[in-house]
């Protein structure tokens, strides 16, 4: 009975999403206050049944529910508790839902955290967030319905992926989609305000908080996505340039490009019509990046089911609600009610506006070149071109040039005035800063053993943004030695590229990988570190058996760590996974990863050496804090 | 609302056109790409063997293993070679498909029973059928390699002269037999029915 009670929650919030929208769009353009009004208590009621719904397929994955298809082919009864919970977003039906559950969720905090706007901004942004609800639950009943039975039930379910049965999957996704949902606000609002024909700066500090947030999420869980695929997938990589990476990573852009422009406009009130747009282009890159996952367009580790009538449903809807968008954007954004006489606005080439333009561009255009390698390959077969991959080669040396610009502007942009500014004593006040970071990181270059430029380039490009951003702190200090939020969130996440900047060019430059036989009792030396092969034993686990080698790492004579990387077998499905054994320090990792048996209790293993590789997810967690340290300001809750 | 006039600035009409072109460029490869997202073909790369000579072979039956077959044998008439295990999931579904394919009689079915136990083997053809006109045993996968071979199923379909000349990799299904497979055979047949008129009208 209680899959069919989930098929009707779900219909109904769809009728709630209709109300929530509808009407108060509606009201909002003839005026009509009680239609409006009825905005706020549809997105509860939409929040509260598609909560409902998602406890519904919940139970039936705790209860072993089989005659729940999506349950039989994503769960077994060997799977561990914790697994079953987050089974439910497992595949293709299940993780629809948790789009819409968080979509519905980001709507219910909007419906109770807006009540300060004007009632027709509220009813506007409200209403397209329940647009936006309309074509996902429309999507989920009629194309991918979790709660359709399998009749007679199975004894046995099918078991859940076991790549995905791992702590980091368990809450990558969820984090992923309230930062993809998240740019539902900053979108909903960039609607509202080309329907209500003016950008006013009070509506801007409204919804930075609430960008700020959702890109802060992003950054978690791309974060995550890229430390699970470190230690699960056993090549001991970050990031791979992965379509369903770049996915991610193109909203990513957008929203940091998009949280430096809000700022901008809400402050000085320039850069209006292009917050607009960048608002409609980071949450059209979310969709675009759930699609290009969800519809196999593209194949990679993401992708679930191919099936063309689905990929075409979510497609459709994805053109008329952007292509709507950038419609009304191209029709009023000329005639948007900017006050012109507005003292704080105008800027000269030497200002912070000026260099807050030069980084939207950057990222924007870093943005567009992850766009076209990633649908590269899809085009040249379009064009009958062949098959081609673009890979790291590509995309490595672009962003880095892109990025170099960026980091060298970087420390300058707090530290120069609004409007117009002296260059030189911006540059007095840096350029010793700037020598001592070349200094050090000549210094480094010299010291490396390998890749020397590169150790060079990570070091100087961390030390100037370290630099720059502790000079700011510095002339805090010393004026009034007040810091708001929103200045501390911003210092975080600059200290939060150079610790990435750390992370990333180190790892990169100082990585050493050996691939070796191993006999019981042989041990092997690489970068300093002895690493001792102790033999394999058997583990039975809960729902896998295991080969578990057993590693000790010695570094100067001392042993430093045990290390148990496995080799797994899954019972349901037979499929084969590697757990890395790691030991992990700020200093650097040491990843092991057992490859094949050779016979005579000898294994082929797999070595790392990974220098600072930690930094690079501390440098994308301080970038979230910073984010969401920001976002707390009491500025943004003054009416 | 502020009371004086909104100063009109109109968005170029060449940025609209850009806009606007971009968009549906990006539309129309999106829709390129999800019809062809069912295609579990779309990414196999094309086997550098097709208009080839197939690689030689001398292989022993599974059922005989005292006899070998050796690939100069197999000429004068087109063959379909379907590599399989008994390991393999994927060829238990395409079987059905393949027997109903190979009962039409069309042309010579062989089996190659790749990196598999000749016990197991021949289990899983007592069990489900054995559509093969003769199956030839390969427990080292020597072969497979020659022949390009990354994953079971995959078939070849080789003409009379020795030819590769279509290739598929995956579990066949009825609609790759009848849109793909059939086709390929019948360009074989028209090739040969058309070499076989020009050594008739020749002097």
């Amino acid at each position: 009975m209680l899959p069919e009670l989930g098929q009707i929650l779900l219909l109904t919030a769809l009728l709630a999403a209709l109300l929530q929208s509808g009407l108060p769009l509606l009201g909002a353009h003839r005026g009509i206050a009680a239609w409006m009004q009825v905005a706020r208590p549809a997105a509860l009621a939409q929040l509260l049944l598609v909560a409902g719904a998602f406890g519904v397929l919940t139970a039936a994955f705790v209860q072993q529910d089989f005659s729940v298809r999506y349950v039989a082919e994503n769960s077994n009864s060997l799977l561990p508790m914790v697994y079953r919970w987050s089974a439910v977003w497992g595949a293709h039906e299940g993780s629809l839902l948790l789009w819409a559950l968080v979509l519905a969720a980001w709507t219910g905090a909007v419906a109770l955290g807006s009540q300060r706007l004007p009632d027709t901004v509220q009813a506007r942004v409200l209403g397209v967030m329940g647009l936006v609800s309309i074509g996902f639950l429309a999507f989920l009943i009629f194309t991918s319905n979790p709660f359709a039975r399998l009749l007679p039930a199975p004894l046995e379910g099918r078991d859940l992926n076991p790549l995905l049965q791992d702590p980091g999957l368990i809450i990558h996704p969820p984090m992923l989609y309230l930062g993809y949902v998240g740019f539902s606000v900053p979108f909903a609002f960039a609607i509202a305000a080309l329907l209500d024909g003016r950008v006013d700066t009070r509506w801007v500090r409204w919804t930075r908080p609430w960008t700020n947030v959702a890109w802060a999420f992003l950054t978690v869980g791309i974060a995550l996505g890229s430390w699970w695929a470190y230690y699960e997938l056993g090549w001991g990589g970050w990031w791979f340039w992965d379509p369903v990476e770049n996915a991610s990573f193109m909203p990513w852009l957008a929203g940091a490009a998009l949280i430096h422009s809000q700022a901008v406009t809400e402050k000085r009130g320039s850069f209006a019509s292009w917050t607009l747009l960048l608002a409609i282009a980071a949450f059209a890159l979310s969709l675009l990046g759930t699609f290009l996952v969800r519809s196999g367009v593209l194949t990679s580790v993401h992708s679930f089911a191919a099936d063309p009538s689905r990929g075409l449903f979510i497609l459709v809807f994805l053109a008329v609600l952007v292509g709507g968008a950038l419609a009304l954007y191209a029709w009023r954004a000329g005639s948007l009610d900017v006050d012109s006489a507005d003292p704080r606005r105008g800027f000269t080439a030497t200002s912070r506006e000026t260099l807050l333009l030069a980084n939207n561009l950057l990222l924007a255009s870093a943005c567009a070149m992850v766009l076209l390698g990633t649908l590269y390959p899809l085009l040249a077969d379009a064009l009958g071109l062949g098959k081609i991959s673009v890979g790291p080669p590509y995309f490595g040396s672009l962003f880095l040039l892109l990025m170099a610009p960026m980091v060298l502007l970087l420390p300058f942009g707090p530290l120069v005035k609004w409007q117009r500014d002296q260059p030189s004593r911006v540059v007095a006040t840096l350029a010793p800063w700037l020598a001592l970071a070349v200094l050090l990181g000549a210094l480094a270059w010299w010291q490396a053993p390998q890749n020397g430029w590169k150790v060079g380039l990570g070091i100087a490009a961390a030390a100037w943004v370290t630099f720059g951003t502790a000079r700011f702190i510095w002339l805090r200090l010393r004026g009034n030695g007040r810091f708001t939020a929103e200045m501390a969130g911003m210092l975080l996440g600059h200290a939060g590229v150079a610790v990435f900047l750390v992370g990333a060019l180190l790892v990169e430059a100082l990585n050493v990988q050996r691939e070796v036989a191993l006999a019981p009792g042989a041990s092997v030396t690489v970068a300093g570190h002895e690493i001792r092969f102790e033999g394999v034993d058997h583990r039975e686990g809960a729902n896998f058996s295991a080969d578990r080698g057993h590693l000790r790492v010695f570094r100067d004579g001392r042993e430093r760590a045990l290390l148990h990387p496995e080799k797994r077998q899954y019972a349901s499905g037979g499929q084969v996974m590697t757990e890395a054994g790691i030991d992990a320090r700020l200093s650097g990792d040491v990843y092991v990863a057992m490859g094949e048996p050779l016979g005579n209790n000898a294994w082929a293993v797999r070595v790392h050496i990974k220098p600072f590789v930690r930094w690079v997810w501390l440098g994308a967690l301080l970038m979230a804090l910073g984010g969401l340290v920001a976002a707390a300001d009491r500025r943004f809750r003054r009416p | 609302m502020s009371g004086s006039p909104a100063p009109r600035r109109p968005l170029p009409p060449v940025a609209i056109v850009i806009g606007v072109l971009f968009f549906f460029g990006l539309l129309g490869l999106m829709i390129y790409g999800v019809m062809k997202s069912d295609d579990p073909q779309r990414d196999v790369l094309p086997s550098a063997l097709i208009d080839r000579p197939a690689p030689a072979f001398a292989l022993p039956v599974l059922h005989e293993p005292s006899l070998t077959v050796r690939s100069e044998e197999l000429r004068g008439a087109p063959y379909l070679l379907n590599v399989w295990g008994s390991w393999c999931a994927a060829c238990r579904d395409e079987h059905p498909v393949l027997t109903r394919f190979a009962e039409t009689k069309r042309v010579r079915v062989i089996g190659y029973n790749w990196k598999d136990e000749p016990a197991d083997a021949l289990h899983w053809l007592e069990q489900l059928g054995n559509p093969f006109m003769v199956v030839l045993s390969d427990v080292e996968g020597r072969t497979a390699i020659d022949w390009g071979v990354s994953a079971a199923p995959e078939t070849f379909l080789v003409d009379g002269s020795g030819v590769v000349r279509w290739k598929y990799s995956g579990a066949m299904t009825q609609a790759v037999v009848d849109q793909k497979l059939i086709p390929a055979l019948e360009r074989i047949e028209k090739a040969q029915a058309d070499a076989g008129n020009a050594l008739h009208t020749a002097p």
